[in-house]
């Protein structure tokens, strides 16, 4: 059975290896839509594989968050990547594994999957 | 929303944007009274009279962009269908407090989904807002305090892989040794 105590040797193991989280002019924010819509259309694994994977590769610039309705309730899950000094990417009706897509070619290899995109979507459904 | 558990954490969402620095969420089940009772309670900013007896018409949102807000009206239809109730109190300034209770064995009741998962969310995704879960099933009790993680923690933040890893399996050990792992 897990007890607490885990948690003080992960603790204890970390010190010192926290190192401070690069500036916010420099890191990329990956933001997940969490507003009734999202929730209901599968939100919850989406943050949940993205911050595991962008956790687990170390990707120290890049920060994972959530923010309620984005106002496009009919392509949630929707997953929003915001690099510095570039365009926003909006990527669309996610799931788990459309998320880890993004994250191996846009956010470590820093390009745009874009069949995913909102644009896309869009030009899909002309 | 195809799981009660989703609806907590739509719900505990609203909390957390009302402002609330401690959300208590308790999952309690009881077969001999055959029912599945979820209470949220916040000490966010609270809603008004007229904003309260709104709230659960799903025709009416704070927000100023659409004109629908299905969250509240969802996890009360949801109760209600089980033959259980529905409640929501609330004190501008003081916080809110959602009690929904469900029918067990009620054929319409949905699932209670992955629960383990939303508290996971909320407490690694929202570090500067606290919960306490309480998950009961008849006379056993698990209790998670996430200051009492924190405080263990230290400086660590919680969305460290290996923290966030540890929660999820806590939560998944700990549930199993309340209900005997059986299917609700």
């Amino acid at each position: 059975m897990k007890s607490l105590e885990e948690l003080k040797a992960i603790r204890e193991k970390m010190e010192g290896k926290i190192g401070l989280r690069s500036e916010s002019e420099k890191q990329t924010r990956v933001i997940v839509g969490m507003a009734t819509c999202g929730i209901a259309s599968g939100a919850r694994p989406v943050l949940t594989t993205l911050s595991d994977a962008v956790q687990e590769l170390g990707l120290n610039d890049v920060m994972v968050t959530q923010t309620g309705c984005i106002g496009l309730c009919q392509y949630e899950p929707i997953v929003e990547v915001l690099e510095p000094g570039k365009d926003k990417v909006t990527y669309v009706k996610m799931n788990p594994d459309k998320a880890m897509e993004v994250v191996r070619m846009h956010l470590q290899g820093g390009q745009p999957v874009t069949k995913y995109t909102l644009n896309a979507e869009k030009i899909g459904e002309k | 929303m195809p799981e009660i558990a989703l609806n907590i954490l739509d719900v505990a969402e609203n909390s957390v944007r009302a402002g609330a620095a401690l959300i208590e969420i308790s999952v309690i089940i009881s077969t001999e009274e055959d029912t599945l009772t979820v209470t949220i309670t916040d000490d966010g900013c609270g809603m008004d009279a007229d904003q309260l007896d709104k709230v659960q018409d799903p025709f009416y949102t704070t927000r100023t962009t659409r004109k629908v807000g299905l969250g509240i009206p969802f996890f009360k239809q949801a109760a209600e269908c089980t033959g259980g109730s529905f409640s929501i109190i609330s004190e501008k300034g003081r916080g809110t407090a959602v009690k929904a209770v469900f029918g067990l064995s009620h054929i319409d009741r949905m699932p209670l989904g992955d629960i383990n998962a939303t508290v996971h969310t909320l407490v690694v995704f929202h570090p500067s807002t606290d919960v306490i879960y309480r998950y009961i099933f008849n006379d056993n009790t698990f209790v998670m305090d996430s200051r009492e993680l924190k405080q263990l923690l230290g400086d660590v933040p919680l969305q460290t892989a290996e923290v966030s890893k540890f929660i999820r399996e806590y939560l998944d050990e700990n549930k199993t040794a309340t209900d005997n792992g059986i299917e609700i």
